[in-house]
């Protein structure tokens, strides 16, 4: 098989690309999709698990009402339509992480179908229609034990903790997204990153791709320039974050090319993706093992939800994502771009949320798209993945509106958030970051400076102002920066007025 | 009529994870086929007017309120495995990727 | 022998009341009873002398105090294995569950327990309940009492033999396609399936979700009806339990005892009869329908041609849903783990612990429902089986707008020589015909002793089947028809020892 990669832009000369996006959403329910087991992380292995969920002979399951109601909302905010009447299936393949060696999940008559959703990149807007969401339960989690990796492959053996399974999911899927030509990469990690904001609005899952709360699997597949056809398609599975899905699309775009510039067939099958390297490499074939012979699940009856139901959920769903973007434009008095900037960096929820502690709409801009965009850049994770949060980019605002901090002791007290380094005022108190303010001790160190630089202290005793910034600055070094530089300037004008 | 020749019993052994030898296949292979073909009398029998049932008792809507119960504890949980570790259940190498 | 043993549970509940006797002594006696005849019968797969035995003096302690208690409080029990019970193994007759001891109980088994009732043991059935003859247990076959070279029906034989042989007076049952009635019908013992979803399946170790309802078993029909109302209404844990309260099912036995049918309709299945069904279990049947004539009842012939293609639908939803029930059985969490040889994978240890777990009858259901669910085949097999339900179903109600219930034999032949049908599944598979109907459309039905056959002396079943949530009909007419027909079981028609 060649693994030649064919240059991004070249790619686009010749074949035209079609994606197709499976997100996997983990709801933030009590409980788990068919039993009352809590649906939390960080438990003891295997202390969350009862009969149903570990599969034991003799149990059954019983629907989650909230996790009905929540893939409804989920349903409603992707423009989608929700059925009068579906029904459970199982899905049919053996492996360990599964107790029941069954899926219960849906099939051919999902919860939810036709929705859309509008995705905007570079100011041009893409509609990436949906064409279906469904319920279903996650799996058991695995842990490989022995051989070099701690990977699946060559390990010895694995352990298998049940915590996870049976924890609802909301898989949600595009019909074939056509047309988005060199965008395509981006308009993948767009449509994940707006879908991410939509559950966010709705409070149903953590949405964090880091924690696999959010999981994308994403299809791709070539077509002759022009020819209007759908190439054979690949299965690149838990690319697990927005970078990654754009880069994931971005590569598999270069190896397809590669593959049929050489005159040979793409092969259907899953391919990994690899962070460190942003590649896949192949995994799974198709075949006919893929034979899940789906039934309807005899253990649940039909889920009918009444159309009053669904107009009340409706009518509880929280404001539209386009609408709210464009209000809160207007209430922060941000300019066009600078919300595009926002939108882009999947800074909307965090901004808004900073807003509601307190700060700003100017500062909490300035914290969340400069200084801690740049730290989320260079750790290649996204935004809200960082580690700092919208309480605490509040907090440290209040200090700086307090004079307690400078925007430089602030800078610093990012710097230990994203190091773990505590909360905030630990880490003002462990750095020492607060802003002198004390007038006597500030007055001592203005004293020093005076007196070590008679010539300048006479320059403006005799009116020259300007001449203020070099006491100032032997001041603010005197004090390691702590100090309130517009204080210290009053004190210098003072003494030597 | 239907046939069921001991190839496809040995792809259907394999997709439901069972091990059948040689003597179970030629033993099991005829079987499976007179029975195929006394159930195959009713293909095509109900046409596309007739719904199917697949719950013999029309029932919508049960659901359970998202409230947490009791769960088992670790030790119940893990009371019949064949093999634990680290308070997991602890499973031979497992070959092909997950789904 | 104590004589406790021939009694009737409703009898021991009033001697318990009447203090004539204890529950320990109950249990004791029925202890004995097992310890004399069971390695004939073997009924049990599991005694639990010392559980029942402390259960029975918890349920004295309660009477001697005056707690309210349930009208079975104290009278000892049996359960089929296939029910999940806290502390007592939970095999369903396979290899494959050998030692495994389930931390929950089934919800009918919570049930029994809350009442009193001490638990005997569980009892043998054809594995995973695929049979009609127990022989397909991997603990070997139960014999039938009444002769023991002969099957004691299935799949639940264990249960009836038990009742029969007078080792339980009541014992609890599963019914997928006739496994309480049939064994019923073939011991001389009353069974009844419930309406579908009436009785919870939650911790009945699932067959055919669909089909499955748990039932009991007992030598009268009052003993049914009062064990069917402690085991029946609605449980949350089963998402398809009904939510009708099961009431009234007492009062209709003890009316029916009073045996006036006048006013009933009865219907007699047309396609329940005739070529097919051995002479002798005929010449009883129609003296069933006889008595039923005169005690009141109208008795017409119904036609439900559908019911021709009932079996054909049966063995195809049954395996489909049994062959992804079974699926969990992969030696990963509980039960048998065999590893081969080498370093074999996780995939090697399924199939090895898989063929060596199940027996012949379950991989030949396996394979037909891994068949009939494949691609390319579901439409033909599954989904066609599932609209010969609709047909069925159909069939059902417009007889019941003919009559108010309908009876046909309950099994074609008396209780035929272990070993006559093993290899010859679709023989085997022929003893289910009159009770499969009312599996596939959720319907309740009984059987009860007709009599015993006038060629080999065994017991012959007539069965009732109402409407779905009619279940105190079954019993009405069950009672007076019990009543006209007279004792059939007694101890001394037994091959196993007095
Ligand atoms: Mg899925
Ligand atoms: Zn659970």
């Amino acid at each position: 098989m060649t693994e030649t990669l064919v240059p991004f832009d070249e790619v686009l000369e010749k074949y035209d690309p079609a994606m197709g996006l499976e997100v996997h959403v983990e709801l933030n329910t009590n409980t788990k999709m068919f039993c009352g087991c809590p649906a939390t992380f960080g438990g003891e292995p295997n202390s969350q698990v009862c009969p149903t969920c570990l599969g034991l002979p003799g149990s059954m399951p019983v629907v989650n009402a909230k996790a009905v109601e929540s893939a409804i909302r989920i349903g409603l905010a992707l423009n989608g339509k929700i059925a009068e009447w579906c029904r459970f299936a199982r899905k049919n393949y053996f492996y360990p992480d599964m107790p029941k060696n069954f899926q219960t999940s849906q099939y051919d008559e999902p919860i939810v179908y036709d929705g859309y959703l509008d995705v905007e990149v570079e100011g041009e807007t893409y509609r990436v229609e949906i064409e279906r969401a469904h319920m279903e339960e996650d799996t058991g989690k695995t842990t490989h034990i022995g051989g070099a990796t701690g990977r699946i492959h060559g390990a010895d053996y694995s352990l298998v903790d049940y915590n996870r399974a049976g924890i609802p999911l909301i898989e949600i899927v595009t019909r074939p997204i056509l047309g988005a030509g060199a965008k395509a990469p981006q308009v993948a990690k767009a449509y994940v990153a707006a879908l991410r904001e939509i559950l966010l609005g709705l409070g149903v899952s953590d949405v964090r791709m880091d924690q696999g709360s959010m999981r994308c699997d994403v299809n791709l597949s070539l077509a002759p320039k022009g020819s209007g056809t759908l190439g054979t398609r690949t299965e690149t599975k838990n690319v697990n974050s927005l970078r990654s899905v754009e880069r994931a699309v971005r590569f598999e775009m270069s190896r397809h090319a590669g593959i049929l510039d050489a005159g040979e067939a793409i092969f259907q099958e899953t391919r990994h993706f690899h962070e460190d390297t942003g590649t896949t490499s192949a995994g799974r074939a198709k075949s006919d093992a893929d034979d899940y012979r789906y039934f309807p699940e005899p253990d649940l009856v039909p889920v009918a939800p009444s159309r009053e139901w669904v107009e009340e959920l409706r009518a509880s769903l929280p404001e539209r994502t386009a609408d709210k973007r464009a209000r809160l434009q207007v209430e922060w008095g941000y300019s066009e771009l600078e919300m595009r900037d926002v939108w882009a960096a999947g800074a909307l929820s965090l901004i808004e949320a900073t807003v509601a502690e307190g700060a700003s709409a100017q500062t909490a801009r300035k914290w969340w798209m400069a200084e801690l965009s740049r730290s989320a850049n260079d750790r290649g994770v996204e935004l809200a993945e960082l580690g700092v949060t919208p309480v605490q980019v509040a907090e440290v605002q209040k200090l700086v509106d307090a004079k307690t901090l400078t925007d430089k002791l602030a800078r610093q007290v990012f710097e230990g958030l994203l190091a773990g380094e505590g909360t905030v005022s630990e880490i003002i108190d462990a750095r020492g970051l607060a802003v002198v303010s004390d007038d006597g001790a500030l007055g001592a160190a203005v004293d020093e400076a005076i007196a070590s630089q008679p010539a300048v202290a006479e320059k403006i005793r005799g009116g020259n102002q300007a001449a203020a910034g070099a006491l100032i600055g032997a001041v603010m070094k005197a004090t390691g920066g702590k100090a309130d530089a517009k204080r210290v300037r009053e004190l210098i004008l003072e003494k030597l007025a | 009529m239907p046939e069921i020749t001991r190839d496809e019993v040995a792809h259907l052994a394999d997709l439901a994870r069972i091990d059948l030898s040689d003597a179970e296949l030629d033993h099991l292979a005829p079987q499976l086929q007179v029975i195929l073909e006394s159930v195959a009398s009713i293909q095509g029998l109900a046409g596309d007017d007739v719904p199917a049932t697949s719950h013999p008792l029309p029932m919508t809507n049960v659901f359970r309120e998202d409230v947490v119960t009791p769960s088992l504890t670790p030790e119940q949980a893990l009371s019949g495995a064949p093999s634990v570790e680290e308070q997991r259940f602890a499973v031979p190498r497992i070959l092909g990727d997950e789904q | 022998m104590s004589d406790l043993i021939l009694k009737s549970a409703a009898e021991l509940a009033d001697s318990l009341a009447a203090g004539e006797t204890t529950s320990v002594e109950l249990t004791q006696v029925h202890l004995d009873r097992i310890a004399a005849v069971d390695g004939d019968v073997h009924a049990f797969l599991h005694i639990d002398a010392e559980g029942a035995l402390s259960q029975a003096a918890a349920s004295d302690a309660r009477r001697a105090n005056g707690d309210a208690l349930h009208a079975l409080d104290g009278v000892p029990i049996a359960v089929k294995d296939v029910l999940t019970t806290i502390g007592l193994p939970t095999t369903c007759g396979s290899k494959m569950l050998e030692g495994w001891v389930p931390p929950y109980d089934a919800t009918v088994v919570k049930k029994i327990k809350d009442a009193g009732l001490p638990i005997l043991g569980k009892t043998n059935m054809d594995e995973f309940a695929m049979g009609s003859s127990t022989e397909h247990s991997a603990y070997g076959p139960t014999r039938n009492p009444w002769k023991l070279d002969r099957i004691p029906g299935g799949s639940g034989g264990g249960s009836a033999a038990a009742v029969a042989a007078y080792e339980a007076p009541l014992a609890l049952g599963t019914d997928t396609g006739g496994s309480i009635r049939q064994p019923g019908a073939v011991t001389g013992t009353v069974g009844v399936k419930p309406t579908y979803g009436s009785v919870s399946r939650y911790g009945l170790v699932a067959l055919a979700n669909s089909l499955d309802q748990v039932g009991p078993v007992t030598r009268t029909v009052l003993d049914s009806a009062l064990l069917h109302e402690l085991i029946g209404g609605h449980d949350p844990l089963d998402s398809t339990s009904t939510t009708t309260p099961v009431t009234g099912l007492v009062d209709a036995a003890r009316a029916g005892a009073t045996g006036d049918l006048k006013g009933l309709k009865v219907g007699v299945i047309k396609e329940l009869a005739g070529e097919g069904w051995a002479p002798d279990v005929m010449r009883k049947f129609n003296e069933s329908v006889d008595l039923l004539t005169k005690l009141g009842a109208d008795v017409v012939e119904v036609s439900t041609p559908s019911f021709e293609h009932a079996m054909a639908a049966y063995y195809l939803i049954l395996p489909a849903e049994c062959s992804s029930n079974l699926a969990k059985f992969d030696a990963m969490r509980y039960g048998l783990r065999v590893t081969p040889d080498g370093s074999p994978s996780a995939e090697d240890v399924m199939k090895a612990s898989r063929d060596a777990g199940f027996g012949d009858e379950v991989k030949r259901r396996i394979i037909l429902g891994t068949y009939a669910l494949s691609s390319g085949y579901y439409d033909a097999y599954y989904g066609q089986a599932q609209k010969i339900r609709t047909l069925i179903i159909e069939d059902f109600k417009e007889a019941f707008e003919q009559v108010d219930v309908l009876v046909s034999p309950t099994s074609p032949s008396t209780a035929f020589p272990l070993g006559a049908k093993l290899d010859d599944p679709l023989a085997m598979y022929m003893q289910d015909l009159a009770t499969i109907p009312a599996n596939l459309a959720g319907t309740p039905g009984i059987s009860i002793p007709a009599g015993v056959s006038d060629v080999d002396g065994l017991p012959v079943g007539v069965q009732l089947l109402a409407p779905v949530l009619e279940d105190a009909r079954l019993y009405r007419v069950g009672a007076a028809l019990e009543g006209a027909i007279g004792p059939v079981l007694s101890i001394d028609k037994l091959e196993v020892a007095r």
